[in-house]
C-alpha cells in the first residue's frame, strides 16, 4: 500500500483522512511493515465502509487486514440506528459467527508425546471434516427452531457440554434477538446435516501446547502456564450461515436504490437498521451466531469424547469462545455519550477490555480473552482485552494472521504430501481429507502472525498472552 | 472486457467443448473456456466464450475447479436449475449460488453445464456426481457468491466474459 495519503498518528495507527464520499476517516492499526504489505485494495474498501450512512466515529482496519469482498477483512465499522445506520450482510459475510474456541486439557506435553499420533487418528476420526462430510445429528423442525433461537444453551441442554461452558462464551453461548422466522428454508435445509461439522479451508481443530507465556497474570487468571496442552476449533455456521448471507445480500443488492442508498461497491449490500429488511437480516444473522455457537459446542463434545478415548478421565474446560465475523448491537462511549451502536466485525475479534460487565467473573480484572489462530506450522496467540480499546476500535483486534497470497499461488510453491511430511518431521501432526486443501493453507501462505499479534499488542487493542505451538491439526 | 473487471492475470486456466444438448443452449460445440484469477482471501472465477451461455457454463466449471479438478468428476446425474434476476450480473450470482446450494444439500459435484439463457432467465442443466472424497480430493467447499470483482459483458474481441470472486 502507498501510505504517503495516511496521515500518522502513532506508531500503530494512520489515519485516511475522509475524503469524496466518506463520512469518517478510515483508521488503519498496524506497523509500517504491516501496513506497506497491505494491498490497495484495502484502503478502497475502509474508503467505501466509511461511506455508509449512519457510520460513527471511524472505518476501522486491524493489523491483519487484507483485500476482502466489501469490507476488508479485518474491518470495523459501527452504525448508529437513531443516525439512518445501516446493517450490512456483506460487512459480516457469508460465514456468519466463524469463530474460534480455546479448550484447556489438564495436561502437559509429557503428556501426550506418546500418544500424539493415536490422538490425531482418534481426532480425524471422531470429528467430521471436509466436502461431504456430514454429522450423526440430523434436527427435526422443532429442535432446528430451538438450536436457532438457544445457540449453545440450546447444545448444553441437549447433553453437548456442560452449563459452566457457557460463561465462557460470548453473551452466554446465546444471542438475543434471533428470530428463526427470518430463516429460509434453503438455510434450514442447508444446515440438516452439517451440524457439529467443522467444513473446510482455513478451518481447524488444533491441539496446542503452551510454548510462552508473556503476561503471568492474565495467563494465571485463564488457567495457563507454559507447558500446557491445550485445543482449539475455528469454524463458523455452516450451511445456515452462508446461506442466510448469500440470501440478504441479494436482498439487500436489490433492495439498496429504493432505500436511498448508494452502494460504492455491490457487495457492501446493506440496509437501514431500522427498516423491515434490517430487522429481517438481524434476526437471522442472529441466528446464525446461535447457529455457530451450537455448532462449536457440538464439536467441543466431539473432543472431548477422542480425548477420553486415548487418555480416560481427562477433562476440558471452556477457557473461551469468540466470533469474528458478526454484527452485534453493543454500548460504547462516543464523545462522552453512551450510544447504543451495530458494531460490524469482519475479521476481527471482539476485544473488551478489564472490568467490562460482559465478562466472566476470573477474567474481569485483566480483560477478555482474544483467540488468535495461526496455520498449521505457526503459531497460535493468546491475547487480553487492552484497558480503552473501546475508544480505540469499539472494543475489537485483529483475528488472525491473514493470507500473504492466494490459494493458487500456495499450491503452485507446495506440495500437500511433502508439506505433511516436512511438519510431521517436526512433530507436527497433519490430519486431512485433501493434500491440496492442507497445500492451500501451507504455513508461509499466511503472514507472520507474530507481526500481526506485536502490532495489535503496541496498538493497545489487546495484549499479548501467550504464543500456543501446533501439534496435532485435524484439517477440514 | 467489461470497464470495470481488471486484467488479473489467469491462475488455473482450462477449456472443453460445451455441452451443448439443446440448440438454443451455446453455440454448437463452441469452446467453453474458464480460469481462475487471484484475490487475497478468497478466489475469482471467470469464463468466457461465445455466447453469454456458454461464459456462465465456463464460470460455473472455474468455480468446481477451486473445489477439485473438474475432469475427476464424472457425469453420472443431472440437477435442473432455473433462476431469473433483474440483470447478467445478478443472474451469474444467483447462478453460481443455486449450484453451491446444489452441491451442499445433494452432496455432489458438477463438471459439466448446459446452459440457456433469454432475458435475465436461466435454465440449466449440471452433470456431475456424490463426492467421493478419496478419488475428488475436494480441496476447499465454496461458501457463496459474492458482487465483488462481478461483471458481466461482451469484450472487443466479441467474447463474452461472467466473472466474480467466490468465498471459500
Amino acid at each position: 500500500m502507498n501510505i504517503s495519503r495516511l496521515k500518522r498518528r502513532g506508531n500503530y495507527e494512520w489515519e485516511l483522512p475522509a475524503a469524496g464520499r466518506m463520512r469518517v476517516p478510515g483508521v488503519i492499526f498496524a506497523s509500517r511493515e504491516l501496513l506497506e504489505a497491505m494491498d490497495e485494495k484495502v484502503a478502497e474498501q475502509v474508503a467505501n465502509v466509511a461511506s455508509l450512512p449512519g457510520i460513527v466515529t471511524a472505518s476501522y482496519a486491524m493489523p491483519d487486514a487484507h483485500w476482502g469482498y466489501g469490507f476488508p477483512i479485518g474491518g470495523v465499522a459501527a452504525f448508529d440506528a437513531e443516525d439512518d445506520g445501516v446493517v450490512s450482510a456483506g460487512g459480516v459475510g457469508f460465514d456468519i459467527s466463524c469463530g474460534v474456541r480455546t479448550l484447556r486439557t489438564g495436561l502437559k506435553l509429557a503428556d501426550i508425546e506418546a500418544h500424539k499420533a493415536r490422538l490425531a487418528d482418534v481426532l480425524f476420526a471422531r470429528i467430521p471434516a471436509g466436502i461431504g462430510s456430514t454429522g450423526s445429528i440430523r434436527l427435526d423442525a422443532r429442535s432446528m427452531e430451538a438450536m436457532l433461537k438457544g445457540g449453545a444453551r440450546w447444545a448444553v441442554q441437549a447433553s453437548y457440554g456442560t452449563v459452566a461452558d457457557l460463561e465462557h462464551i460470548e453473551e452466554q453461548g446465546r444471542v438475543a434477538g434471533a428470530d428463526p422466522a427470518c430463516v429460509s428454508e434453503l438455510a434450514r435445509k442447508r444446515q440438516r446435516d452439517e451440524m457439529g461439522t467443522l467444513g473446510s479451508g482455513n478451518h481447524y481443530l488444533e491441539v496446542q501446547v503452551v510454548s510462552e507465556v508473556f503476561d503471568p497474570a492474565a495467563a494465571h487468571a485463564y488457567g495457563l502456564v507454559a507447558g500446557d496442552v491445550l485445543v482449539s476449533i475455528h469454524c463458523g455456521s455452516r450451511g445456515l450461515g452462508h446461506q442466510i448471507g448469500t440470501d440478504y445480500l441479494r436482498e439487500m443488492v436489490v433492495a439498496a436504490p429504493a432505500a436511498g442508498i448508494a452502494l460504492p461497491d455491490r457487495e457492501l449490500a446493506c440496509a437501514p437498521i431500522k427498516s423491515a429488511l434490517g430487522q429481517r437480516y438481524l434476526g437471522a444473522m442472529r441466528a446464525a451466531i446461535n447457529c455457530a455457537l451450537a455448532n462449536r459446542q457440538i464439536l467441543t463434545h466431539l473432543a472431548r469424547e477422542a480425548f477420553a478415548e486415548v487418555f480416560p478421565g481427562v477433562r476440558l474446560p471452556l477457557l473461551y469462545d469468540v466470533s469474528h465475523n458478526t454484527c452485534k448491537e453493543e454500548a460504547h462511549m462516543v464523545a462522552g455519550h453512551k450510544r447504543h451502536l451495530f458494531v460490524h466485525r469482519k475479521g476481527a475479534t471482539r476485544a473488551f477490555g478489564p472490568g467490562h460487565a460482559e465478562l466472566p467473573g476470573e477474567y474481569a480484572a485483566v480483560g477478555q480473552p482474544v483467540l488468535i489462530g495461526g496455520s498449521m506450522g505457526t503459531a497460535s496467540y493468546i491475547l487480553a482485552g487492552a484497558a480503552g480499546t473501546e475508544e480505540r476500535a469499539f472494543g475489537s483486534a485483529c483475528h488472525g494472521a491473514g493470507r500473504a497470497m492466494s490459494r493458487h499461488e500456495a499450491t503452485r510453491r507446495w506440495n500437500g504430501r511433502t508439506l505433511i511430511d516436512d511438519l510431521a518431521a517436526r512433530g507436527i501432526l497433519i490430519r486431512s481429507p485433501s493434500w491440496r486443501g492442507v497445500a492451500e493453507e501451507a504455513p508461509l501462505a499466511y503472514k507472520d502472525v507474530g507481526a500481526v499479534v506485536e502490532a495489535s499488542d503496541h496498538a493497545g487493542l489487546a495484549g499479548k498472552v501467550a504464543r500456543l505451538a501446533p501439534l496435532v491439526c485435524i484439517k477440514g | 472486457m467489461p470497464e470495470n473487471a481488471r486484467p488479473f492475470l489467469p491462475l488455473a486456466t482450462g477449456n472443453r467443448r460445451c455441452a451443448a444438448h439443446r440448440p438454443d443452449a451455446c453455440a454448437s460445440g463452441a469452446l467453453m473456456q474458464w480460469q481462475t484469477f487471484a484475490h487475497e482471501a478468497d478466489v475469482g472465477i471467470r469464463g468466457s466464450g461465445a455466447t453469454l451461455a456458454d461464459a456462465f457454463a465456463g464460470a460455473a466449471t472455474a468455480m468446481t475447479s477451486v473445489i477439485c479438478d473438474p475432469d475427476r468428476i464424472a457425469d453420472r446425474e443431472t440437477v435442473t436449475v432455473k433462476c431469473a434476476a433483474p440483470d447478467d450480473e445478478l443472474l451469474l450470482v444467483d447462478w453460481l449460488n443455486a449450484l453451491i446450494y446444489e452441491m451442499a444439500t445433494r452432496h455432489m459435484l458438477f463438471s459439466r453445464f448446459d446452459v440457456g439463457i433469454t432475458n435475465h432467465h436461466l435454465t440449466a442443466t449440471a452433470w456431475g456426481e456424490l463426492v467421493d472424497i478419496s478419488r475428488h480430493h475436494p480441496a476447499a467447499e465454496v461458501k457463496g457468491a459474492s458482487y465483488c470483482e462481478l461483471a458481466v459483458g461482451r469484450q472487443a474481441d466479441g467474447q463474452w466474459l461472467a466473472q466474480c470472486v467466490v468465498d471459500v
